[in-house]
C-alpha cells in the first residue's frame, strides 16, 4: 500500500530534516563545533568508541546498574505491593511508611547515599532501587485493590480460592496496573542513573559524558545524550512488548481484525 | 414434570423457614417461608428492592441470614449466573467456562460451550463477544459443573428484547436437558411465566403470592391462557403490599370473559 508506506515515513521527516540542516550549518561553519559538533563528527567518534570496544564497556556497565537497581527496587516494590494489596494487616504495616518515603525525591538522598556507600557501584544501584521501588509498589497495590469485586465474588462462588484465586483472578487483574508501574519505574531508573554516573563513576555512559565535558569533547557529550535516548527507547519498547504479550485480552491491545 | 415424586433423599426439597436478613435498620427479608422441591423451575418476581436478590444470595451462600433456617440437601452444588456475565476478561472463552474445573475436564467445557452454540468462539477473548454471547458463556460456565441448584439473578435484564427471547428459549432447552432445581429472579413477569413451573412474589420480605404455571412447554406468549396468567400476576405485583390478603390469581386454562372480548 502506497499510503501506508508514506504514512510510516512521515514521523521521520522532521528529525531527518533537522539533522540535515544541522549538518549543513556545521559544514558551512555557521555552527561552532565547540558548541555543537556536526552529526557526522558525532557519528565518527561513536564509530571510534565502538570499534575500540570502549562504547560496549560503558553501555554494559550502565545497563548492568540500571538492571540490577531495577530488579532490586522493582522486586521489593512488587513484594510489598502484593502484601499490602492482599492483606489488611500488610496494608496497615507498610502502607503509611511507604507513602511517606515515596514523597522523598530520590535525588534528595544522594548526599546520604554517598556517605553510606561511598562512590562505588552499590551507591548507584541503591539510588536506582530506591527510585523504582515506589512506582511499582503503588501500582501493584492499587491494581490489586481495584479488581472488580464482582469478579472475585463470582470466582469464589465457583469454588476458586487461595492460590488458584491469586493465579487466575488477582494477578492477571492487577497486571495492567503493575505494568504501568514498571514502565514508569524504568523511566525513573535512567534519570537517576545519569545523575549518579555523572557525579562519580569510572565507567558508564554518564561517566563518558562527564569525562568528555572535562576535555571539551562535545561530540562525545552529544553521543552520550543520544545513547541515553536510544537505551530509554529500547527499554520502553521492551515494556510495551510485554504489555502487548501479557495484555492481549485487553481491548486496547487487540490486533485490528 | 413430576420429579418431586421420586422418593429419594437426594431429591429432598430446599426449605426456607422464617428466613430473616437485615441491613442495619432495614429488614429486607422478614421471616420468609418457602419450600422448593428438587427439580423445580421457580421464578421469583417482585418490585425493585423487595428482597428477591437477597433471597438468591442467601441460597447461593454469598450472604448469611440473620435469623431463621435454610435447609438444603447435603453437598448440593450451587452455581450462580449473575446479571452481568462476570467473565474474566484475561481468559479465553473456553478457559472462562473451564474455571474451577480440573484440567482433565476441559473437554466438558468444550461440550458445554457447544450446548450454548458458541463452540466456534472458544479461543476468543470475552471482550470480543456481544452481551448476549457473554451471557451464553456464563450459562455454559454455570452448567458445566452439573449443579443441583442453578440460580439465575436477572440474567437477561441487560439484554435487548430479541436476544432476551433467544436466551429464554436456550435456558428452557438446557433446563429440560439438565433438570436441575432452578431459581430465576426476574422483574419480567412474562419471562417468569414463560420459563417457570411456579411463580412466587416477594413483597415486604415475605412470600406474598405463590402460583403454579400449569401451561405446557414450550409456551406461546400469545396463548390466551399465558396472557391471562401474566396479566393476573402483573396486576398482583402492581397492587403493592397494601392490597387485600394474598389472593392467588386464577391460573386459568379456562378463558375469561374479558379475554373473549379482547380476542374478539
Amino acid at each position: 500500500m502506497k499510503a501506508s508506506w508514506f504514512s510510516r515515513l512521515i514521523p521521520w521527516l522532521a528529525p531527518f530534516t533537522l539533522l540535515a540542516l544541522w549538518q549543513l550549518g556545521s559544514s558551512l561553519g555557521w555552527i561552532n563545533h565547540r558548541v555543537l559538533p556536526a552529526p557526522l563528527a558525532v557519528l565518527t567518534s561513536g564509530w571510534g568508541l565502538l570499534s575500540s570496544g570502549e562504547l560496549f564497556r560503558h553501555l554494559a556497565s550502565s545497563f548492568g546498574r540500571a538492571a540490577s537497581g531495577f530488579v532490586i527496587g522493582g522486586g521489593l516494590g512488587l513484594i510489598f505491593g502484593l502484601i499490602a494489596g492482599l492483606s489488611r494487616l500488610g496494608e496497615a504495616l507498610f502502607d503509611t511508611t511507604l507513602q511517606m518515603l515515596r514523597n522523598i525525591p530520590p535525588l534528595a538522598i544522594l548526599p546520604l547515599v554517598i556517605l553510606w556507600f561511598g562512590i562505588d557501584e552499590s551507591a548507584k544501584v541503591f539510588l536506582v532501587a530506591f527510585g523504582t521501588l515506589f512506582p511499582v509498589y503503588l501500582n501493584t497495590y492499587h491494581g490489586i485493590r481495584s479488581i472488580d469485586p464482582a469478579l472475585l465474588e463470582m470466582a469464589r462462588s465457583y469454588g476458586v480460592s487461595g492460590r488458584e484465586l491469586f493465579r487466575h483472578v488477582v494477578l492477571p487483574g492487577a497486571l495492567p496496573s503493575i505494568l504501568v508501574g514498571v514502565r514508569y519505574a524504568l523511566g525513573i531508573a535512567w534519570i537517576l542513573l545519569i545523575v549518579a554516573e555523572t557525579l562519580s563513576a569510572t565507567s558508564g555512559i554518564g561517566y563518558l559524558a562527564a569525562n568528555a565535558r572535562e576535555f571539551l569533547q562535545t561530540d562525545i557529550v552529544v553521543l552520550s545524550i543520544l545513547l541515553y535516548a536510544l537505551l530509554g527507547k529500547v527499554v520502553d519498547s521492551l515494556a510495551r512488548w510485554l504489555e502487548r504479550r501479557w495484555l492481549q485480552w485487553h481491548p486496547s491491545y487487540f490486533q485490528p481484525a | 414434570m413430576k420429579l418431586d415424586d421420586l422418593p429419594s433423599a437426594e431429591h429432598a426439597p430446599i426449605v426456607l423457614s422464617g428466613l430473616t436478613r437485615r441491613f442495619g435498620e432495614r429488614v429486607v427479608l422478614d421471616g420468609l417461608n418457602l419450600s422448593i422441591p428438587a427439580g423445580q423451575f421457580l421464578a421469583v418476581v417482585g418490585r425493585s428492592g423487595c428482597g428477591k436478590s437477597t433471597l438468591l444470595r442467601l441460597l447461593a451462600g454469598l450472604d448469611r441470614a440473620d435469623g431463621g433456617e435454610l435447609r438444603q440437601p447435603a453437598q448440593q452444588s450451587v452455581r450462580v449466573m449473575f446479571q452481568e456475565a462476570r467473565l474474566l476478561p484475561w481468559k479465553s472463552v473456553l478457559d472462562n467456562v473451564a474455571l474451577g474445573l480440573a484440567p482433565a475436564q476441559r473437554e466438558q467445557a468444550r461440550d458445554a460451550l457447544a450446548e450454548v452454540g458458541l463452540a466456534d468462539r472458544a479461543d476468543e477473548w470475552p471482550a470480543r463477544l456481544s452481551g448476549g454471547q457473554r451471557q451464553r458463556v456464563a450459562l455454559a460456565r454455570a452448567l458445566v459443573h452439573q449443579p443441583r441448584l442453578l440460580l439465575l439473578d436477572e440474567p437477561l435484564g441487560a439484554l435487548d428484547a430479541l436476544t432476551r427471547l433467544d436466551m429464554q428459549g436456550l435456558i428452557e432447552r438446557l433446563w429440560l436437558a439438565h433438570r436441575c432445581t432452578t431459581v430465576l429472579v426476574t422483574h419480567d413477569v412474562g419471562e417468569a411465566v414463560n420459563l417457570a413451573d411456579r411463580v412466587v412474589l416477594v413483597e415486604n420480605g415475605q412470600v406474598a403470592m405463590d402460583t403454579p404455571v400449569p401451561l405446557a412447554r414450550s409456551r406461546n406468549p400469545a396463548d390466551p391462557a399465558f396472557v391471562a396468567l401474566e396479566h393476573a400476576i402483573l396486576q398482583r405485583v402492581l397492587q403493592g403490599p397494601n392490597a387485600q390478603p394474598a389472593s392467588t390469581p386464577t391460573p386459568a386454562p379456562a378463558i375469561h370473559v374479558s379475554q373473549l372480548q379482547w380476542a374478539l
